[in-house]
């Protein structure tokens, strides 16, 4: 048995190895041509995927109801980015498991306020020549916030049973404030387009920042419909899909796959793991499996597992013939 | 000044030792050989140098493409034929790499003082995703969105959402083709550089190197 030390040279790690001419450069060249060859064959066959993105716009458009009842809750307070936490606000703790809260490490570095960014900064753009709506706009800031809940919770019931004629959203008579006059606007504004560009103003003119129209629209079910239509949902392993019948991230199996199985589906989970905390559990748990993949030279068993599985013996077939050990001592 | 005063100044100069360490550690035989073990013929060994040439048509297909900016593979056919070599590349990388990182488990690659090479191996494993991911995100189609929205509640649960903001396509975009790619590519030469070092581990058993 020999082992190579740092003062080891190849020569002397080699010796009595029976050594072979190998033209290194022409593997090399050989391998950039054939997948030079397959890569521009998959290419012009296949093509690429390349879905166009969904905008607000299309989002108001196709489906007006959830445009104006994700606007609305946004307002009350009830959507995703609204009671997410950090690093958008800190409207709730995050995930945690024991002591381990990395979402609390680093504050509210991408502070987001979705009811004013998506809903009433929007409309008071809008209200710019707009006497209706600028009077909607006053009377419910003037409201209280008892008189705005109550508003919002009438508005949202009637939500339920809404009517879209001619792309505006209608909903039976009742007691709702100024809603239906301001989101009518607001619906019109993200029809027209005028929201998807809205959300992206920051007072520049370059913007490649999305990430308030991405909440936005993540906030309501529009998007994640499409999503579920096209397997992107995570729980239908997502994150490794592509839309059509592309590879996607295939690599990412084992990372998608924690997300379909106990304790991460289950509401109880197993150690304090369970679905609440699935996104923190599944992070520290691929960390740690990247970890031991690296280490695993270092681990016993993981590092053993080659040399009881024969799999080398058809790798390095040759050499364990009769004639390929004496060939290693000459 | 004398040749040998000028020889023997050589000898201190951080110059000729760094050169000494180069020809010890590597000298050109080593990093171009034109022999090796006769076992190195096993279609295994394969898979490391076609990982190597599809990153090479992965980064000079992103190299059109970053140059010619990103409406270009959505505009234009001859874009987006740039854009589906650059998908493709991607997907035969990770393929051979896969296989690459599965061939060296079982052959114990590791032994005799390579641990280091095997772990930056992993590194680079690791890194590729990131930088994949990032390329996902900066398709700028429908599936970029999905995967923003849906890949912050792991990032942000994890802390990292705070720095590596997947819903910033600016930001996405820049990590996917200056500081990844470097990074991915920086690490390949390393990891090339053990293996021609060390040269390819001997075969497991009595007769080759350690079992483990």
């Amino acid at each position: 048995m020999s082992s190579f030390t740092q003062r080891m040279t190849q020569d002397e790690y080699y010796r009595g190895v029976r050594m072979a001419p190998y033209d290194l450069v022409k593997e090399l060249g050989y391998a950039l041509a054939g997948v030079a060859v397959l890569a521009v064959f998959l290419a012009a066959t296949f093509s690429s995927p390349d879905v166009a993105p969904v905008t607000i716009a299309a989002w108001a458009q196709g489906d007006p109801v959830d445009f104006v009842t994700t606007a609305t809750n946004e307002l009350s307070g009830s959507t995703i980015s609204t009671g997410y936490g950090n690093p958008y606000n800190t409207n709730a703790s995050g995930q945690s498991w024991g002591p381990i809260a990395p979402v609390l490490w680093f504050g509210t570095r991408i502070p987001v306020d979705s009811a004013t960014a998506f809903v009433i900064q929007p409309l008071k753009y809008a209200s710019v020549g707009n006497t209706d709506l600028g009077t909607a706009l006053s009377t419910w800031s003037g409201a209280s916030s008892d008189q705005q809940t109550k508003w919002l919770k009438a508005y949202t019931d009637a939500l339920g049973k809404a009517t879209v004629k001619d792309g505006k959203v209608s909903v039976a008579d009742g007691d709702y404030g100024p809603l239906p006059t301001m989101m009518n606007n607001l619906l019109g504004v993200a029809q027209s387009g005028g929201l998807d560009g809205l959300l992206l103003v920051n007072g520049r003119f370059y913007q490649t920042d999305y990430t308030q129209g991405l909440l936005f629209m993540g906030d309501g079910t529009y998007l994640s419909g499409l999503a579920q239509q096209a397997n992107l949902t995570g729980s239908q392993w997502g994150m490794m899909n592509e839309t059509g019948q592309y590879p996607g991230q295939t690599w990412l199996w084992l990372y998608t796959m924690w997300y379909q199985v106990w304790p991460f589906t289950s509401p109880s989970g197993f150690l304090g793991l369970n679905a609440g905390n699935a996104d923190l559990g599944i992070v520290i748990l691929m960390t740690v499996l990247t970890a031991a993949l690296a280490l695993v030279p270092l681990i016993p068993i993981l590092r053993d597992i080659p040399r009881w599985v024969p799999i080398h013996r058809l790798i390095w077939r040759e050499y364990y013939t009769p004639k390929g050990k004496a060939a290693s001592r000459t | 000044m004398s040749e040998q005063t000028l020889e023997t100044s050589n000898d201190r100069s951080w110059t000729f030792r760094t050169r000494q360490w180069v020809d010890r550690v590597l000298p050109m035989d080593h990093l171009l050989p034109h022999r090796q073990p006769y076992y190195v013929g096993s279609w295994v060994y394969v898979f490391g140098v076609v990982t190597i040439a599809a990153l090479v048509w992965v980064v000079v297909s992103g190299v059109v493409l970053s140059f010619m900016g990103p409406q270009w593979w959505h505009d234009s056919s001859l874009g987006h034929f740039f854009n589906s070599l650059h998908f493709w590349s991607v997907q035969l990388f990770f393929l051979f790499m896969v296989l690459h990182l599965w061939g060296q488990y079982f052959m114990a690659g590791w032994r005799d003082g390579r641990a280091a090479t095997w772990m930056i191996g992993v590194v680079i494993f690791a890194a590729s995703i990131l930088t994949a991911f990032t390329g996902y995100l900066s398709q700028q189609n429908f599936a970029s969105q999905f995967i923003a929205v849906n890949a912050k509640d792991a990032m942000n649960a994890g802390g990292i959402g705070a720095f590596f903001n997947v819903l910033n396509f600016g930001q996405m975009y820049g990590l996917h083709i200056m500081l990844l790619p470097i990074t991915v590519t920086f690490l390949v030469v390393v990891h090339i550089v053990m293996v021609r070092a060390r040269g390819v581990v001997k075969p497991i058993g009595p007769e080759g190197g350690s079992a483990s």
